[in-house]
């Protein structure tokens, strides 16, 4: 790994990766811990509709797609605060949707041909420096946001209705929660692809939560993990010579089944150590099975 | 902490022929209930009867389609952060990383409040708080390491450290077993001596014996003065007949005191 991180692009890689896996590591938690992965999803590929306006109609890259993916969030956001069962749905639509316009709009638009595959994995191996202060400057304003609002946020993530009846602006705190999302799924996708954010922004909180005892430690170790996986990620693609964003995420769920299995072992002792608990819905428990 | 123009002998909530619609349904139809201070009212009635939705508009989380309802002589909204509120227990993830503690200190925000001045002290409230329900060893526990009726007591003293003169509490005892729910019953008697409550429950029975009045809610709000809840009560609030609605009510042991209430006149 050291002989490699002579190679700037390796250099650039490796710093892009840290920073998206610390950005997904704090809006991963907030993710998680509100349950809202399935709109996360919809976001990331809704947002694929806004790199086709932005080609269609020659606006800046950044602008079209910003714009596209923050006016998908919106309005997913407002119709998961008003009308929580029907959410997913219309989620689903918006998701398919925003994917179909983007190819079209692509096809249509003269002379330009964008890979899909560099959309969906990245391109971590050629993160220029100018991507790479974005990130940084993102990442500084996510961590001011989220430090300013954190006990706003760990209320509405907790209990809604408490937060709101102490005082907490929930509607406005909950769109700037997920504006906040938009911003960081699209950023981070041009530069590791869309299904990396989606891996970073779930699987290190997942094994997170249930070792955290706040959501900072959750944050922070999900930071942390995120981090291992993408260095180890690299450096596997880089011995091997393999699709770099594709091995991060195979180290990513690799250790995802890994921490369940070992979990079930550890549970499943606990249980036969002191069988007079009887456990209620544990498929796990052999002597109920 | 609570309003100047609020004086004692004004009633704590105020209800006037309320009424509420939820998709075009009719949930709630020309409630009124005066509630004063150092009430404990059980509210009792079928699923689906408008319990919890009275409640939430005590709180001012919903607002009245027809009617007014005044919490303290104000809008129920503008003075919900002077109300303790215990939601049920099942609409909340019990695998959310936080402690007891930070549960609690919850209770401490308050509106416009965005950096606490004194974290020590509002720390010390919170572990007050967790004292007085007998839940401070636990104060660092996970929430989801509790047991159903430990997470309630941490809820009510999430409740408490607001210093609230009202208490609403919502199916409190739905997930503790029988012995728990009498000592969570004590508890609130106990609160009771200067904290107005009123608590949704299912268990007709245990609470009989600790509230002061019930609220019977389908739909209608029926009140009655006395704790006691009888045959008759259930059957004008429930859509069947008592032996359905409750099989056991006449095998108990011991003298079960009871007294037949009033039709209610309609």
């Amino acid at each position: 790994m050291i002989e490699a991180l002579q190679f700037e692009f390796m250099r650039n890689a490796l710093a892009a990766g840290l920073l998206a896996s610390i950005i997904c590591g704090i809006m991963g938690t907030l993710v998680v811990v509100n349950r809202i992965v399935f709109l996360s999803g919809g976001i990331a590929h809704a947002a694929y509709g806004g790199i086709g306006l932005a080609f269609y109609f020659g606006l800046p890259y950044l602008a079209g797609t910003l714009g596209f993916s923050l006016a998908a969030a919106m309005i997913m956001a407002a119709v998961t605060l008003k009308a929580r069962h029907r959410a997913d749905t219309i989620i689903g639509v918006i998701w398919a949707l925003g994917m179909a316009c983007g190819i079209i709009l692509i096809d249509l638009s003269p002379g330009y041909n964008v890979d899909l595959m560099s959309y969906l994995f990245g391109s971590i191996l050629t993160v220029p420096d100018s991507e790479l202060w974005i990130m940084i400057v993102m990442g500084l304003g996510i961590v001011a946001l989220v430090a300013v609002y954190y006990k706003d946020l760990l209320a509405l993530s907790y209990d809604e209705e408490f937060a709101r009846i102490r005082g907490v602006p929930v509607t406005a705190l909950y769109f700037l929660l997920i504006g906040l999302l938009a911003v960081t799924v699209v950023m981070v996708i041009q530069v590791v692809g869309l299904i990396l954010v989606i891996a970073l922004l779930t699987i290190p909180p997942f094994i997170m939560e249930k070792h955290a005892r706040s959501l900072l430690q959750m944050m922070i170790g999900s930071s942390v993990l995120g981090i291992g996986f993408t260095v180890a990620g690299l450096w596997l693609s880089y011995a091997f010579d393999l699709t770099s964003g594709a091995s991060i995420i195979m180290v990513a769920g690799l250790f995802f089944f890994l921490n369940l299995m070992v979990e079930r072992l550890i549970s499943g002792q606990r249980r036969s150590a002191t069988p007079s608990i009887p456990e209620k819905n544990n498929a796990a428990d052999p002597q109920r099975s | 902490m609570l309003s100047n123009e609020h004086t004692i002998n004004e009633p704590i909530i105020h209800i006037e022929a309320l009424d509420f619609a939820y998709n075009g349904q009719q949930v709630l139809e020309d409630i009124n209930l005066e509630v004063g201070a150092g009430d404990f009212i059980a509210m009792i009635g079928p699923n689906g009867g408008g319990k919890t939705t009275l409640l939430k508009l005590m709180l001012g989380l919903l607002k009245p389609g027809r009617g007014r309802i005044r919490v303290m002589g104000k809008p129920a909204a503008r003075v919900s952060h002077h109300i303790g509120y215990v939601p049920q227990d099942v609409h909340i993830n019990r695998s959310f990383p936080i402690t007891a503690l930070d549960v609690v200190l919850m209770g401490k925000l308050a509106p416009g409040k965005r950096w606490s001045k004194n974290a020590g002290q509002d720390r010390r409230d919170a572990l007050e708080a967790l004292d007085r329900i007998d839940m401070v060893d636990l104060a660092h526990r996970r929430i989801g390491e509790l047991s159903g009726g430990q997470r309630q007591r941490v809820f009510i003293a999430r409740a408490l450290v607001t210093r609230p003169r009202l208490l609403l509490l919502d199916e409190p005892t739905a997930s503790i077993d029988s012995k728990g729910q009498t000592d969570f019953f004590r508890l609130l008697k106990r609160l009771n001596r200067d904290i107005t409550i009123i608590v949704v429950s299912h268990d007709l029975l245990v609470i009989s014996t600790y509230v002061k009045s019930v609220a019977c809610v389908n739909r209608r709000l029926h009140y009655h003065q006395q704790a006691e809840i009888t045959g008759d009560m259930l059957e004008a609030m429930y859509p069947c007949t008592v032996e359905e609605t409750c099989p056991v009510e006449l095998i108990t042991h011991g003298h079960l005191p009871h007294r037949v209430l009033q039709h209610h006149k309609e």
